[in-house]
């Protein structure tokens, strides 16, 4: 299996080499066949990759741990959910996932568009390619996840516990799709370039790529910020890590794009700088998976140093060189064909949210890279935290919810003084309302950031909501049909619009939870034994007794906690802190079930409005001394057995040893128990945050706004030819007045 | 191995085997590069045409809703219907041309 995995790998290599030599040549050569011959390169290295990657899954499943890769991630304990998530927690795995995905993208995505953009998509796919080689290319030689060993242990070291969530299963798979999918429009922006065909068609193409990345990265951040929240035992849900920040820039920068498209759509303007952003996200997607592999900033997301950043460094290199050459060689095609008629436009809104949108990207560019610089400049490597991007970034951001409020109640073109006062008035009045309200209600006038946030979030969902309510109007006038007929007409007829609409309006909910959560935040570490209660934020969180469990997977320590408020019980907490048996021979046959990597399971009661979090972090020294006598005995026991089991055959060996092996696991079992039995003081940490779960609701609505937009809609030749005749202007095939 | 090698040549080559057959007589005449050409500048006013249909929807929402005031959406709703039809017109000529192109064939 091994070896067939490998010459997978190579066949992928030799068929992706030779789709870049079949596609260019047919490019240049204007031979269909060979363009053709490259397309189905693509469709034939996804099959190979996808049995390749099949291959690497049934080794985990069946706990083979001749693959290194394979005894280095799972072991015989890992949950069979797991060992299938178990192949990308590995640099080799993942570097596979890269390759299957991106082949698999660049498979729909070649064949959604075979008889469209003709001439561009030999060059896009052999960009494509370009890319798989590469990705190819480090598989086979740097990270090979078919490399095997000759005496396999008997037992795997297991998967890393903080990677045993279930958002892991879908989180990096998710991200990885954005991170591909982001190469596609890069693709498809390079085969523009070349060909001078930046018109319409491009831009519809790149657009519904770009669109799909967007939701797909947009996801996977989501889902990684989830799972900080839930299973890292520090409360938050966003740190600012390298390798977070290195999602959240080609986010930031096809957001950008999405917007500015629709200048360039509606109005020929911005060319040189959409077709900048595409590629600089294509180029950003790429750094960021730099970022994951080569281990040269610090991040509990990356997988450690690695030899992978010279030819990463040599692939970011190109792509930067040779996006400018390209752009500088079309300056002439990419010129615009209008100005901006007038500062309060939509065009200047959605000009000036890009602005705000890549100067994020510059912010987090410089400071996360900070620490490089610094040591190439300095000889000293920096370390940044959290609070050097907050203030940049909150007032961008604050910006960012305003222009997203104002962007879908303006007008294209120009605005007159009626058109500002008809569609201002009520969003600004529920603003200025709600900061009345907050004002008035007090508490909230000391955290400015909360304060303007909230007021902005208001005036985002207003706007949209009566957006809504006039096209619900409009359409009803038209059709005389019910307002949830109507609604869903209106929607259905206007995707893109609609559904743009109900991602701000996710926006504008998301961030209210992040600057509430972060403003109103009450933390507190303790030191606690059972019976003790503390009060956080008016709750009183009582430890009401400690919990222990031993099993072969991990010892897991902790806590049932009691939380009332005003005498009133509001919820009871479980939460504990599991540590799984390391492979390290000087922590002692006992000592090494307490010493391994440890995971937390935090005790959270999630609210609309409050979120009641918990976290146990036991000191486990009082247990030490047992632990180094266990170690002492236990090593003497082995030490005899061992003389006694010299020249045995196995299976005898194993046998006599058995003994040995339940004596030292009810030992283990017994030193967990004394938590129980015996408590100490453990620590905890309490945090008791506002409109947490407002994060998560406004994510699920941003992804629905985003579905809703990306959806097919039925071509308009076609929807025009089924509309009434009535509703046509004689003479014209232009349609007159459709409804809404 | 062998076999997986195999299917990869043949499906990855499949196209040249159908350009070659067609070049000496045995199959159907194979999509040239004029053909490609065509399509392709077709394909990009098809494009254009519905930008503009959707550019001419939306400003009629845009008016529905209160956004654009009579007098600017008659001027901008003119503008961008005498766009439409200059695109609508470029299409019609170039499938004559396409026409012209088989009927010489």
């Amino acid at each position: 299996m091994a070896l067939l995995g490998r010459a997978l790998l190579i066949l992928g290599l030799l068929v992706a080499l030779y789709g870049i030599g079949a596609s260019l040549y047919g490019a240049i050569a204007r031979r269909p066949a060979w363009i053709q011959s490259g397309r189905r390169s693509v469709y034939t290295l996804a099959g190979l990759m996808v049995v390749a990657w099949v291959i690497l899954e049934y080794e985990f499943l069946r706990n083979n741990f001749s693959f290194n890769v394979v005894a280095e991630h799972s072991s015989t304990t890992t949950p069979t959910f797991y060992k299938l998530a178990a192949p990308w927690s590995s640099q080799e795995g993942s570097l596979l996932l890269w390759v299957m995905l991106l082949s698999l993208w660049s498979s729909l995505i070649l064949f959604l568009t075979r008889r469209r953009v003709r001439e561009i998509a030999p060059y896009a796919t052999a960009v494509l390619l370009g890319f798989s080689s590469f990705f190819t290319f480090l598989a086979i030689f740097f990270a090979n996840p078919f490399t095997t060993t000759a005496t396999p242990p008997s037992e795997g070291a297991g998967l890393d516990p903080l990677l045993l969530h279930p958002s892991m299963m879908i989180h990096p798979p998710m991200l990885y799709s954005g991170y591909t999918l982001l190469t596609v429009p890069f693709a498809f922006g390079v085969g523009a370039l070349i060909t001078g065909r930046l018109g319409s068609e491009w831009t519809s193409v790149t657009r519904r790529f770009a669109l799909a990345a967007w939701m797909f990265l947009g996801i996977g951040i989501l889902l990684g910020a989830r799972w900080s929240y839930t299973e890292l035992g520090w409360g938050g849900y966003w740190s600012w890590d390298p390798v977070e920040n290195a999602a959240l820039m080609p986010w930031l920068c096809i957001t950008a794009f999405i917007h500015s498209i629709m200048i360039q759509e509606k109005r020929g303007m911005l060319k040189v700088w959409n077709v900048s952003l595409v590629l600089a996200a294509g180029t950003l997607s790429i750094l960021g998976t730099f970022l994951v592999r080569s281990g040269i900033l610090s991040s509990i997301h990356a997988f450690g140093a690695s030899t992978l950043g010279f030819p990463f460094v040599l692939l970011i290199g190109a792509m930067i060189a040779g996006s400018i050459a390209l752009v500088i060689w079309r300056r002439d095609s990419l010129r615009s064909e209008a100005q901006i008629d007038s500062l309060l436009s939509r065009e200047a809104v959605f000009l000036f949210q890009n602005l705000v949108l890549v100067a994020m990207v510059f912010v987090i560019f410089w400071i996360t890279f900070f620490p490089l610089i610094s040591q190439a400049l300095t000889g000293t490597k920096v370390s940044v935290g959290p609070p050097a991007f907050r203030p940049f970034i909150v007032p961008l951001a604050l910006i960012l919810v305003l222009l997203s409020g104002i962007g879908p109640i303006i007008a294209w073109r120009r605005v007159t003084l009626t058109n500002l006062r008809r569609n201002f008035t009520l969003p600004v009045a529920v603003a200025l309302g709600t900061l009345v309200a907050l004002l008035l209600a007090g508490g909230v006038s000391a955290r400015p950031f909360a304060l303007i946030m909230f007021t902005l979030g208001a005036f985002v969902v207003a706007a949209v909501l009566q957006e809504f309510w006039r096209g619900v109007g409009a359409r009803r006038a038209m059709t005389h049909n019910s307002a949830p007929v109507a609604l869903v007409q209106l929607i259905r007829r206007n995707r893109r619009r609609y559904g743009g609409y109900i991602v701000h309006a996710g926006l504008a909910v998301l961030l209210i939870g992040v600057a509430a959560s972060s403003s109103f935040q009450h933390s507190h570490d303790v030191i606690l034994s059972p019976g003790q209660q503390v009060k956080v934020d008016g709750y009183t969180i009582r430890y009401v007794h400690p919990t222990a469990a031993a099993t072969p997977q991990k010892l897991s320590f902790g806590a049932v906690l009691d939380v009332t408020k005003g005498g009133k019980h509001v919820t009871t907490l479980r939460t504990s802190r599991g540590f799984y048996p390391s492979q390290d021979p000087t922590l002692g046959q006992i000592g090494r079930f307490f010493g391994g990597e440890a995971d937390s399971d935090v005790g959270l009661r999630a609210g609309l409005f409050k979120d009641i979090w918990s976290v146990i972090n036991p000191n486990l020294t009082p247990l030490q001394p047992l632990i180094n006598q266990g170690n002492r005995v236990f090593a003497a026991a082995l030490s005899q057995a061992m003389t006694r089991i010299a020249g045995l055959p196995v299976a005898q060996a194993n046998a006599d040893l058995t003994p040995l092996w339940q004596a030292r696991d009810r030992a283990v079992a017994g030193l967990t128990s004394r938590f129980v039995t015996h408590p100490w003081p453990v620590e905890f940490l309490f945090i008791v945050s506002p409109l947490v779960t407002w994060i998560w609701l406004g994510a699920l609505i941003i992804v629905s706004g985003g579905l809703i937009a990306l959806w097919p809609v039925p071509a308009l030749a076609r929807r025009r030819s089924t509309a009434p005749a009535t509703a046509r202007r004689p003479g014209s095939a232009v349609p007159a007045r459709e409804p809404a | 191995m062998l076999a997986i090698l195999l299917i990869v040549v043949a499906v990855v080559t499949w196209p040249l085997r159908a350009e070659w057959m067609a070049r000496s007589g045995d199959g159907p005449e194979p999509a040239g590069a004029e053909d490609e050409h065509r399509l392709s500048e077709l394909a990009e006013l098809e494009a254009a045409r519905d930008a503009k249909y959707r550019e001419i929807r939306d400003a009629e929402l845009d008016h529905r809703t209160g956004k654009l005031s009579e007098e600017d959406f008659e001027a901008i709703d003119g503008t961008l219907r005498g766009e439409a039809i200059e695109i609508l017109r470029a299409i019609d000529r170039e499938r004559d041309r396409e026409v012209a192109t088989i009927g010489e064939r």
